[in-house]
């Protein structure tokens, strides 16, 4: 980490406006708070001028100062606080933050920081020629497991080698960035084990003998699943070991009541929920 | 009320006390840099760490530990701590290690050196050597206006500067941008700084990081003699400190007064001394063939002689000034009385103020402390913000209580509180004083509401009207009882209330200063500058004062006299408390104090005025105005006065009010002087937008 300072006035924009829908969502987000109280709504705000220009820039740290009737020093002690920030513009079809933690530094993020030196810029938060890409490096990114990795926009791109980083950087700035499948790049679902389970599988033989039974009782030759066995369960009172309480029927409610608020999740294309694991 | 033990003594202090202000009941020392009485407690430098009997295994803050957190022993005894336990030690000594870690070594070229918190600190609470072969931090110097200085590298984030200009001065100005070993101490894209309270933050820092420019690189605190003063720049009446070198005034600083400006003073009290030097009259001065020459004292006093031979008594006339004293003021009274004239005036601005009315007329009633118990308040025809800064603050500081509606009537200017704001003039006190208002209410409903009335709407003929309708509302709205007098006016000339205490204003048939400078033939100018003396007939003024400013040039003889610094006067602040300032060092060249210079005269005149010295003078002023020799104290003037004053209420002139003060940094001749204060005032004319260094 260096002394962060806002981007020279030479690219710093003249004005900075929210579009439509992000206008409307900040003046949702600015409404959760009470009256008096706008100014929580800072880095929210702050994060979604980011989204929207791909950095911070003075007039939006102004904008967002105004909106919320805060002092300009006091929206820019937060922006130059918190890193995940860009004071300085940064690539606009790929801004790649290697993780340079210690469990992806064993893992090889020196040869990706490398790749990125040699296929970006040599300094981070340097703009290529074209002004497409731009690099840093950041702390842990939580993908510990699937080390090494790199975040780009809101995606992480995990077990990397150099070569593959080279081809998705290469991707990104065709503009094809939307079309790398994000996650893991090796053959593996998530962080479970690379090449299938190691454990919790069904051990074959008892596999193949209910099958056959199933298959039997049910008379037809498609596998019927069978309901699991209550044999080992607890016998308490708790809902939790009630069978005839499906969910938690109360939480529902409140949970539709908390539901979000339009336009949470910027990027619609992306399923909310993610797909089960099919074992 | 709490008990505990502090190193085994047992005390009881306030449940609202801090462990650190327990500790200092107990007569502990605890040291201390983010910690400050009158602000917020921050807890970040970790000097203050003591341990706590039965609490968590390690050292606390006690900046922001509170009393009531601690938890009695097993059998209900008083929780105790100790400051003076070798864990204390150890821990004392590594916060200042790591203080250190970045703190440049330039104590021989940095002007806190002396005065330094850090430097004492290390010296008592420190490890003598260092451990870190690593490179210092350096960070960039910010530029944060003409007034203070900043050496970044010295900075140790204490934040005291921030919590400053956010809380007392009111401005969220300076902020602390960045993180951890990053952090830094700024103003957003280095603007200047806009409060008139910004010097303080130098008073505030307790390393060299923010430092007085002006006083920058020019003498060392051990070297200079301290004077303890009053200031004159507004009437507050500020308890200062004027650090003289021989005969030199290197600097002011505030002197702690409760009851006044608490440890703050404006920009113009602190960075006004550059214009005691400047444009000082340090000869007499006679108008020969259209021209003022050098001339002697005698030559001097046998022109005045000359010209007041020429006329009768009454075509003789005397305007003090904003900065005077009482002695020469009443030295000045004699004197004119005794050459037999009425016309006294030590209102400048025509202020319709009378001693007549009562005194309770022209003071604030509900002193200066007295603020913080009212709960709500209206000013009229008033900026406090430039009129009196460091009242303002103090206003502020109830504001920041909570519950505290205030209103203007006048001019609509960013005051650093939030206000209501109802009109500009005569038309909307007219309408509250008729029960109109809808803020009306809100005073009647508060138990003790105040009144401030400034001179901007006592200025000019309708003044009158306005003073007398200010109390008629005073009285309607129930502020004015046997416990708590609401009416306040408040002044912006120092020697102002002492004036009108002293009865400096045209006796029976005298004439007031406007009308003096058409009719009279010899006009007497004691420091008045703010007069305009362009609509001066012919006539031979006499100009006693210390800067060459408007009245000396519109003068026939100048008497060079003293500044405050050089002599030792009373002034009358605006709550009428009566104080005196001491003499730091002498008056240049031939220059003499005023008192003198009028009692010198009056042996030339002829009319040998009774005193010999500063204290038969006092003698004789005591004898005659008794209030003045109850230095300090204060004393209530009677609420019927008030009441007397409301009756008088009648239809008001229209008229809109405006402040006095048209550039808080010019306001005195002193001022006018400073070079400090001329860029001061061009930086606040170009609306602080100034070119970072």
């Amino acid at each position: 980490m260096s002394v962060r300072r806002l981007a020279e006035d030479t690219v710093q924009p003249a004005t900075f406006a929210f579009n439509k829908e992000n206008a409307a969502w900040a003046k949702a987000t600015i409404n959760k708070y009470p009256k008096g109280r706008e100014q929580s709504a800072v880095i929210p705000l702050l994060m979604r001028a980011q989204e929207q220009d791909g950095w911070v820039t003075k007039a939006a740290i102004e904008s967002v100062a105004d909106m919320l009737g805060m002092p300009y020093i006091r929206v820019l002690e937060v922006a130059t606080f918190y890193t995940q920030f860009q004071l300085k513009p940064v690539g606009s079809r790929a801004h790649v933050q290697v993780c340079g933690t210690t469990p992806c530094m064993l893992r090889g993020a020196e040869d990706l920081i490398k790749v990125c030196k040699k296929k970006i810029a040599a300094e981070p938060f340097t703009l290529n020629e074209g002004g497409t890409l731009s690099w840093e490096e950041v702390e842990c990114q939580g993908a510990c497991v699937n080390a090494p990795m790199v975040m780009i926009f809101k995606d992480t791109f995990e077990d990397l080698t150099a070569e593959r980083l080279e081809e998705i950087i290469d991707q990104f700035e065709a503009g094809k960035g939307a079309e790398v499948k994000p996650g893991p790049q090796i053959d593996r679902v998530y962080s479970a084990p690379i090449g299938g389970l190691t454990t919790l599988q069904v051990p074959q033989p008892e596999e193949k003998k209910s099958a056959v039974r199933a298959s039997k009782s049910a008379g037809g030759d498609k596998a019927v699943s069978v309901p699991p066995s209550n044999a080992a369960k607890p016998k308490t009172a708790s809902d939790v070991t009630n069978p005839t309480l499906k969910t938690p029927a109360t939480a529902k409610k409140a949970s539709a009541r908390n539901a979000k608020i339009e336009g949470e999740t910027a990027d619609k294309s992306k399923p909310a929920k993610k797909p089960r694991v099919k074992r | 009320m709490a008990k505990l033990k502090v190193d085994g003594k047992e005390i009881e202090v306030p449940d609202h006390f801090t462990l650190l202000q327990a500790c200092e009941e107990a007569g502990a020392e605890v040291p201390r840099f983010c910690f400050h009485e009158r602000l917020s407690v921050a807890g970040n430098c970790r000097m203050c760490l003591i341990e706590v009997k039965g609490g968590p295994p390690k050292p606390a803050a006690s900046c922001a530990m509170g009393v009531r957190d601690l938890r009695p022993g097993p059998n209900g005894e008083a929780p105790e701590v100790f400051t003076n336990t070798p864990m204390v030690k150890k821990a004392r000594e590594g916060v200042m290690e790591f203080l250190l870690i970045n703190h440049p070594l330039d104590c021989p070229i940095c002007d806190q050196g002396g005065e330094c918190d850090l430097q004492d600190q290390a010296m008592a609470f420190g490890i003598d050597s260092s451990r870190y072969q690593e490179n210092k931090r350096a960070v960039e110097d910010k530029y944060i206006g003409p007034l203070v200085k900043t050496v970044m590298n010295r900075c140790i984030h204490c934040t005291r500067c921030v919590r400053f200009t956010t809380e007392v001065a009111g401005i969220a100005e300076l902020g602390l941008i960045g993180r951890g070993e990053d952090a830094e101490i700024t103003t957003y894209l280095e603007q200047a700084m806009t409060s008139e309270l910004q010097g303080n933050v130098v008073d505030l820092c307790p390393v060299g990081a923010l430092t007085s420019k002006p006083f920058a690189f020019t003498a060392r605190p051990w070297e200079l003699n301290k004077t303890e003063s009053i200031d004159v720049m507004d009437a507050v009446g500020s308890a200062i400190r004027v650090d003289t070198r021989g005969r030199e005034v290197m600097r002011i600083m505030p002197r702690v007064n409760e009851e006044i400006n608490e440890e703050w003073i404006s920009d113009k009290t602190r960075f006004i001394w550059d214009g005691l030097k400047t444009q000082r009259l340090d000869r007499p001065y006679v108008k020969k063939d259209g021209r003022l020459q050098p001339a002697s004292w005698s030559e001097a006093f046998q022109a005045v002689k000359a010209a007041v031979a020429k006329t009768s008594g009454d075509k003789i006339g005397a305007i003090a000034g904003d900065l005077a004293s009482v002695e020469e003021m009443y030295a000045l009274k004699e004197l004119i009385s005794a050459l037999g004239s009425q016309n006294l005036d030590c209102r400048q601005d025509g202020a319709a103020l009378d001693p007549s009315l009562g005194r309770a007329s022209y003071i604030f009633n509900p002193t200066i402390q007295g603020i913080e118990s009212a709960d709500a308040l209206l000013i009229i025809g008033s900026n406090p913000r430039f009129e009196a800064s460091v009242l303002n603050a103090r206003i502020r500081k109830r504001y920041r209580m909570g519950n505290f509606p205030i209103a203007v009537i006048g001019e609509q200017s960013e005051l650093r509180y939030g206000y209501e704001y109802l009109g500009a003039g005569t038309d909307t006190l007219a309408e509250l004083v008729a029960g109109k208002a809808k803020f009306l209410a809100t005073l009647k409903k508060a138990q003790r509401p105040l009144i401030i009335v400034g001179q901007g709407g006592l200025a000019g003929e309708g003044g009158a009207a306005v003073l007398a309708n200010a109390a008629k509302l005073a009285v309607a709205i129930g502020a004015v009882s046997a416990e708590w007098n609401g009416f306040a006016v408040l002044h912006n000339a120092a020697a102002r209330v002492g004036g009108l205490d002293l009865g400096f204003v045209p006796g029976e048939g005298g004439k007031s200063a406007a009308e003096m400078l058409a009719a009279m033939d010899v006009l007497f100018l004691l420091g008045a500058d703010e007069i305009d003396l362009s609509r001066k007939k012919a006539g031979f003024t006499v100009y006693i004062g210390s800067h060459g400013d408007n009245g000396a040039h519109a003068a026939d003889v100048i008497l060079p006299g003293a500044t405050y610094t050089e002599k030792s006067g009373t002034w009358v602040n605006t709550e009428g408390r009566v104080q005196i300032g001491n003499r730091a060092g002498f008056a240049p060249g031939e220059a003499r104090e005023d008192w003198a210079i009028i009692r010198a005269l009056s042996d030339v005149l002829g009319k040998k005025l009774p005193f010999d010295s500063l204290g038969e003078l006092r003698a004789k002023l005591y004898a005659a105005h008794p209030h003045f020799a109850e230095v300090d104290a204060l004393t209530a003037a009677g609420s019927d006065e008030i009441a007397a004053l409301g009756q008088k209420a009648g239809e008001m002139a229209k008229s809109v009010f405006a402040s006095p003060i048209k550039d808080f940094y010019l306001t005195n001749p002193i001022a006018r002087a400073s070079a400090v204060m001329a860029e001061c005032s061009a930086l606040a004319r170009n609306n602080f937008k100034a070119a970072a260094e």
